[in-house]
């Protein structure tokens, strides 16, 4: 048996993904975005997070998952990686499962459309397939500043 | 470890007690014969002490040791303050915060300081040398051997001494809050006694075990232990202040017999003279006391952190407030409404408080320049007085913390490269001393520092001279020149060369790098200067990091807050103002052609289209000199904004210098108008 991991579940399209519970500082209900001119199209703006600034992605434009509407379930995970602290929104989140880290496989090389590069591993619980963030290149600033020279 | 939780508090009170030395030894100097002074440097070098070896800090605690021997001969008039003593005194503090940084940055405060140590042994040796030689001296001497031993105890000592032991006379003060006197001071008996004797105990043991004493009592102790182990026994009981300790060899029993001796015979006239100077000195120790113990209850620390907590947090409340006040309107329920405004009242003022409670008096930076002058004074062998000024006025912590290294850069400068020397200030037939001013004052929403002196002066033509040679103005330019930005010059990168120094009074010397500190604060600093009569830097900085005054401005649905610093002024114009000079729209302001922003277009409001039918509303902004105007489709209004960063993840951002929250909860972004004007 390995450690056991705590993981935030939420889903995009059609899968479903988890970040670890401990990354994550709050998940909130949508709110009024305010936009930041010149940053990616996948940076959604800022949100004041009970008097702090919080910046947000979208994590379907991020991966180039086809956008969709808003909706009531619409969730913002606020996850910090070191000093970045990021809101990511997502379809929904609703559950915290644990995971044991000998249930976790590398990564195939695309999952929904997202790169290996992206993923840590992909979980196989009993009846679901969870795939894991790496939310350290999901954050990679230098990334950020590549994209914005292409879209200039 | 227990001892964790006492370190910060050690360091900051430490920090204290060494500025408060500082202070004290630099007014003392100022007038060497006021016996106050020396008892408050002996009251703060003995606390120190105190404190340094109750943490452990051995070191830090034997220097102070030293020093206090030291200031305990002159405050009993054994021994008069000369240069040397200063200097050596100074040297010691020197060292002590040496030390104390070093702890600070997690060191174990050890520092070698045995010359500092042996300096200060000679001081005490020599005096003592010349003490014992002089009859007229050991009258005062008795003050610090109080109630003098009789026959039979002085006898005791003298055996005890033979035979191998110590004799420590320890004067025990215990802290002013402690509640059960007796018990304490039994302890410290209990422990002594466990590892010696106690010959005589001032008050007695019968007064002490009744509390008939007032915080402070004295033994003497035969022991075979060192003096350090005795003192760090003490200190290890609870709520004890200090602990002060003497030895006592032959030689000093021998003139106590003397002294014994010879008070008993002439009573009369010394004793009379010695109480009134004893009470004297006792009542300034008492009055000062007292303003310390004031200051002590008025002031607590609190972490920056929990600061910047409450003001967020605080930020919040806002925002319910505003909501609170529509949902009040919209009920048009009497006693609703007047609750909600009175808690607007209130939270205006607790927002007041807060916003203060950043702010604090520049006195905490200025404290340590009087001593830096007088050291560099001294390097450079001229006569100088700081007249300092304002020192109560306050800024934001932050600038607090950034602000030093540029002021002591300036000082410097006016120190070494302004004034003259003795020789040079008297051919100008100016006095010997020279003066050099630093005032600090607030003035609208920024504080002003200035820093003045009456030297030589800054020669215009050396300095223009020199940057037409380095190109950074053409000759054929430099008639139109202002002095004002011909002294700018001064603070190019680059412009301090060796050469520069000797030939222009050496100003240059990396000015560049505190105009850009001050820049990064957010301020300003600007030369004036007459040749022969001397140069002032002002220092313009804002008066609080957190928050700034900004006119808020809308486009299309979004709303961006402009810094009322970067703004000159807001106007309106028509389309027929607009020209195109080279492509670009441009219009006239103020016999100036300055170029149009179209805003909007700039940051990609999404489904904005500018409506030049009507008037249009502009804001003139400025960088420097440099002058544009922003186009916006409303003025919302000017408001007090409390800064936010974006974060980590947005960093390096086009224009945006940072965000805000409105009162309804948005975000509106800053704009750095800087980056607009090209």
């Amino acid at each position: 048996m390995g450690a056991e991991l705590k993981l935030v579940v939420f889903s995009l399209g059609h899968e479903e993904y988890g970040v670890e519970v401990d990354k994550v500082q709050t998940i909130e209900r949508m709110m009024p975005l305010t936009r930041v001119p010149k940053t990616p199209a996948f940076v959604k703006g800022v949100i004041n997070l009970r008097g702090v600034v919080v910046p947000v992605i979208d994590l379907r434009e991020r991966f180039g998952i086809v956008a969709t509407e808003y909706t009531e379930n619409t969730r913002i995970i606020i996850v910090r990686q070191q000093s970045i602290e990021v809101g990511l929104i997502v379809d929904s989140a609703n559950d915290v499962v644990d995971v044991d880290e000998d249930q976790i496989e590398a990564p195939p090389e695309v999952v929904g459309g997202i790169r290996a590069k992206y993923l840590r591993g992909i979980a196989k619980l009993d009846d679901r397939l969870l795939v894991l963030f790496n939310l350290q290149e999901v954050l990679n600033k230098d990334e950020i500043i590549q994209l914005e020279q292409l879209g200039e | 470890m227990e001892s964790n939780q006492y370190l910060s508090m050690f360091i900051d009170e430490s920090k204290e007690h060494l500025q408060a030395l500082n202070d004290n030894l630099l007014e003392l100097e100022n007038s060497p014969s006021d016996l106050g002074i020396v008892q408050n440097i002996f009251r703060s070098a003995h606390t120190l002490k105190g404190m340094a070896a109750t943490m452990g800090f051995e070191d830090l605690a034997n220097l102070t040791h030293e020093m206090e021997n030291v200031l305990d001969l002159v405050r009993n008039s054994k021994l008069n303050m000369n240069e040397h003593i200063f200097d050596m005194l100074f040297k010691s503090l020197d060292a002590l915060d040496a030390m104390v940084n070093d702890i600070t940055e997690g060191g174990s405060g050890k520092l070698n300081v045995q010359h500092i140590v042996s300096g200060l042994k000679a001081i005490v040796s020599g005096d003592n040398a010349s003490a014992a030689g002089s009859s007229s001296k050991p009258a005062s001497s008795e003050l610090h051997l109080p109630g003098g031993l009789d026959q039979f105890q002085l006898s005791v000592v003298e055996q005890s001494l033979q035979s191998g032991f110590q004799v420590f006379v320890i004067r025990v003060r215990l802290r002013e809050d402690c509640v059960l006197k007796a018990a304490r001071a039994y302890m410290v008996f209990d422990a002594l006694e466990r590892n010696g004797e106690i010959a005589k105990s001032d008050p007695s043991v019968q007064d002490i075990e009744q509390e008939k004493f007032d915080r402070e009592f004295t033994v003497y102790y035969i022991t075979k232990l060192d003096g350090q182990s005795v003192e760090v026994m003490i200190q290890d009981i609870s709520e004890i202040e200090s602990v002060a300790l003497m030895p006592i060899d032959a030689n000093t029993l021998a003139q106590m017999r003397e002294r014994s001796a010879a008070v008993q015979e002439s009573k009369s006239e010394s004793g009379s003279q010695r109480d009134a100077a004893q009470s004297a000195a006792g009542a300034n120790a008492q009055a000062n006391g007292q303003a310390k113990q004031q200051a002590g209850s008025r002031t607590i620390r609190v972490d920056i952190e929990r600061l910047d907590t409450l003001m967020n947090l605080f930020s919040e409340l806002l925002i319910d407030r505003v909501r609170l006040e529509q949902l009040a309107s919209e009920l048009q329920k009497h006693e609703l409404t007047e609750t909600v405004e009175h808690m607007s009242r209130v939270s205006s003022d607790l927002q007041n408080i807060v916003l203060k409670l950043r702010m604090m008096p520049v006195e905490t930076v200025f404290n340590r320049f009087p001593r830096m002058v007088r050291d560099l004074a001294k390097n450079l062998n001229k006569k100088v007085d700081l007249i300092v000024t304002g020192a109560e006025t306050e800024l934001d912590r932050t600038v607090i913390d950034e602000i030093g290294d540029p002021l002591v850069h300036l000082l410097r400068n006016a120190l070494d490269h302004g004034l003259e020397d003795t020789t040079g200030r008297i051919a100008a037939g100016k006095p010997e001393t020279g003066n050099i001013y630093l005032r600090a004052y607030q003035s609208g929403n920024h504080v002003f520092i200035e820093i003045e002196d009456d030297g030589r002066g800054i020669n215009r033509d050396k300095v223009l001279n020199k940057a037409i040679e380095r190109g950074i103005v053409k000759s054929e330019d430099a008639s139109r020149l202002t002095d004002h930005d011909v002294y700018q010059f001064l603070f190019a990168s680059g412009f301090s060369t060796a050469d520069v120094v000797s030939d222009i009074s050496g100003r240059g010397v990396g000015l560049d790098v505190v105009r850009s500190k001050i820049a990064s604060l957010g301020g300003a600093v600007t030369v004036e200067s007459k040749l022969g009569q001397g140069t002032k830097f002002i220092v313009q900085l804002p008066l609080t990091l957190s928050i700034i005054t900004a006119m808020l401005i809308r486009l299309g649905d979004e709303k961006y807050a402009i810094p009322i610093s970067s703004i000159v002024e807001t106007t309106l114009i028509t389309k027929d103002d607009i020209r195109n000079v080279q492509g670009m729209p441009m219009i006239r302001f103020r016999d100036n052609i300055i170029p149009l922003v179209n805003l909007a277009d700039v940051l990609e409001v999404p489904n904005h289209a500018l409506d030049d039918s009507a008037e249009m509303n502009v804001v003139i902004v400025h960088k420097g000199e440099k002058l544009a105007a922003l186009l916006a489709d409303e003025f919302i209004g000017q408001q007090e904004i409390v800064l936010k960063t974006l974060g980590d993840y947005l960093n390096r951002l086009f224009a945006i210098s940072g965000a805000t929250i409105l009162g309804d909860g948005q975000v509106a972004l800053i704009l750095d108008t800087n980056a607009l004007i090209k």
